[in-house]
């Protein structure tokens, strides 16, 4: 029999996006420690919905730390304790008996609360909308090696393109800014060969969307690399700022994109 | 005008604010170095203090000290203003703040950079007016018989008040402080810097913060020391 815990929450309540919130403590009797932080928040739930409450909402899908949709801002920290996991992934033994659990949303202006613990991150397809693709036609999948691609730059471009699209960077930053989203989006394409062609383009583009959903800036603090779920690197916000940098001028001097 | 439309549009961005942030930190980092390496002379003597004074008003015809206050006003007024812009954004994009607050990685002078920069602009008006707009007259004859304004007075006169000194002193760790987050963020956000590089950065910031703190520091204690004498 594995050991249960006796824990308190104090979960955000938001019945709607317009309506006020406020934190609300609930008690989360005989947790088991194998259990998911999200199987925890299920126990409590059914509990809840015994008594006929109403159900604590919150984000999730695959439960395997894959598809970014868990949420949840865990004693202050996007996805909680751990260093390289989503919510789902964290587990209750890494807590103690007698705990108290501070739940609430990713904050942001620009991901909304739809309900409890539930925002909207839609901000983020726009941004992706905006130029994180690539639109010439690539036809059917080509020979693996037909176009060469150093190692070191494909690794780069993959450890960016790990980046699940969650938005820890987002609710983890100070000032509430996307910019390391958008660096592994911008800089994944952008390195590869395929995506180079409209690098300039593509930045310009994706941090002007960024900038009109009222994201924060960037004060160099290293909060999102802190806790992503991918352990994407700050660098990669290096590398936008200096692409950046170099399309704009190339904007304003030589050419429209 | 087609460029002045191409600004207006990098100036509405986040990093293009960013960049002229860090842009005109820099310019005042290297000012800090440039002043601190011509303080220092005060430790050679009377003399040498106001030779270099001389030399500075004279460089250019007299321009060069122009040419070095209308950039160098240019860059505070710059880094100022973007920085303030980007502290209203940032303070709009989340209204509602966490009920628990915690900080993963951030440093105390990183959080503040508003507060240690506007202590520094106090420090930097009143430093104007202390030795630049209303300095003492006092004058230093040359063995040649020459008459210039006696630089090294008016600076161990004004260390004298040990007040006077222990605002510089103070005005000085806030410089450090701002510095400790600013030099290493001006690599960052001008795009020089890399997994490998990082911590020799985060050194070199930290190293040259205290650098300036300590020379610039050195002058009024050793004047309250007795060291340098009027
Ligand atoms: C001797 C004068 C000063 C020097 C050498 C200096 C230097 C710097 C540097 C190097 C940075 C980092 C730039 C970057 O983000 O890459 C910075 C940031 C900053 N400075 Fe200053 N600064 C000075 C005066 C001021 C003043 C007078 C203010 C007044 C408001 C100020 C406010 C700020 C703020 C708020 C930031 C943070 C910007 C951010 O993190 O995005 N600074 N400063
Ligand atoms: S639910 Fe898919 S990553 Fe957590």
């Amino acid at each position: 029999m594995a050991k249960k815990l006796q824990l308190t929450l104090k979960v955000w309540r938001q019945p709607s996006g317009k309506a006020e919130g406020r934190i609300e403590t609930y008690d989360a009797k005989d947790i088991p420690v194998t259990a998911s932080f999200l199987e925890m928040l299920d126990i409590v739930n059914e509990g809840i919905i015994a008594d006929g409450g109403e159900p604590i909402a919150f984000d999730h899908d695959c439960r395997e730390g894959i598809c970014g949709m868990c949420s949840l801002t865990i004693n202050g920290c996007p996805h909680g304790p751990g260093k390289g996991v989503t919510t789902c992934q964290v587990h209750m033994r890494s807590f103690q008996d007698g705990d108290t659990i501070w739940i609430e949303p990713f904050r942001a202006d620009a991901f909304p609360v739809l309900k409890d613990l539930m925002v909207d991150r839609t901000a983020f397809d726009h941004i992706i909308q905006a130029g994180g693709f690539i639109s010439a036609r690539t036809g059917s999948a080509v020979d693996a090696n037909a176009t060469p691609i150093p190692k070191p730059v494909a690794d780069a471009a993959f450890d960016a393109a790990a980046c699940i699209g969650c938005g820890a960077c987002v609710a983890a930053c100070k000032n509430a800014s996307a910019m390391l989203f958008v660096a592994a989006k911008v800089e994944h394409l952008g390195m590869l060969p395929q995506g180079k062609a409209e690098k300039d383009r593509r930045v310009l583009s994706m941090v002007r969307a960024m900038d009109d959903h009222g994201f924060g800036n960037c004060t160099n603090q290293y909060e999102c690399e802190a806790v992503c779920p991918k352990e994407i690197s700050a660098t990669y916000i290096t590398k936008m700022n200096r692409d950046f940098a170099a399309a704009s001028v190339k904007e304003a001097v030589v050419t429209e994109f | 005008m087609k460029l002045l439309e191409s600004f207006k549009q990098f100036y509405a961005s986040s990093i293009g604010k960013k960049l002229l942030v860090a842009l005109s930190g820099a310019v005042l980092l290297l000012f800090l170095l440039g002043h601190l390496l011509g303080n220092l002379v005060i430790y050679l003597g009377r003399g040498a203090l106001n030779d270099y004074a001389e030399f500075l008003h004279h460089a250019l015809h007299g321009m060069g000290v122009w040419i070095a206050r209308v950039g160098l006003l240019g860059a505070v007024g710059i880094h100022i203003m973007a920085t303030i812009h980007l502290a209203a954004q940032n303070r709009a994009a989340r209204h509602s703040r966490y009920a628990y607050e915690s900080t993963q990685t951030a440093s105390k002078a990183s959080r503040t950079m508003i507060i240690s920069g506007t202590i520094i602009l106090c420090f930097i008006i009143f430093h104007l007016l202390h030795f630049t707009i209303l300095p003492n007259d006092l004058k230093d004859v040359t063995t040649a018989g020459h008459v210039r304004p006696d630089v090294y007075g008016m600076v161990v006169k004004g260390f004298q008040n040990v007040l006077v000194s222990l605002f510089y002193i103070v005005s000085m760790a806030f410089v450090c402080f701002h510095l400790s987050h600013g030099v290493s963020s001006v690599f960052q956000t001008l795009g020089f810097r890399s997994e490998k590089s990082a911590d020799m950065i985060k050194w070199l910031g930290h190293g040259y913060a205290a650098f300036i703190f300590l020379g610039n520091i050195s002058i009024p204690i050793a004047v309250l020391l007795g060291f340098l004498k009027f």
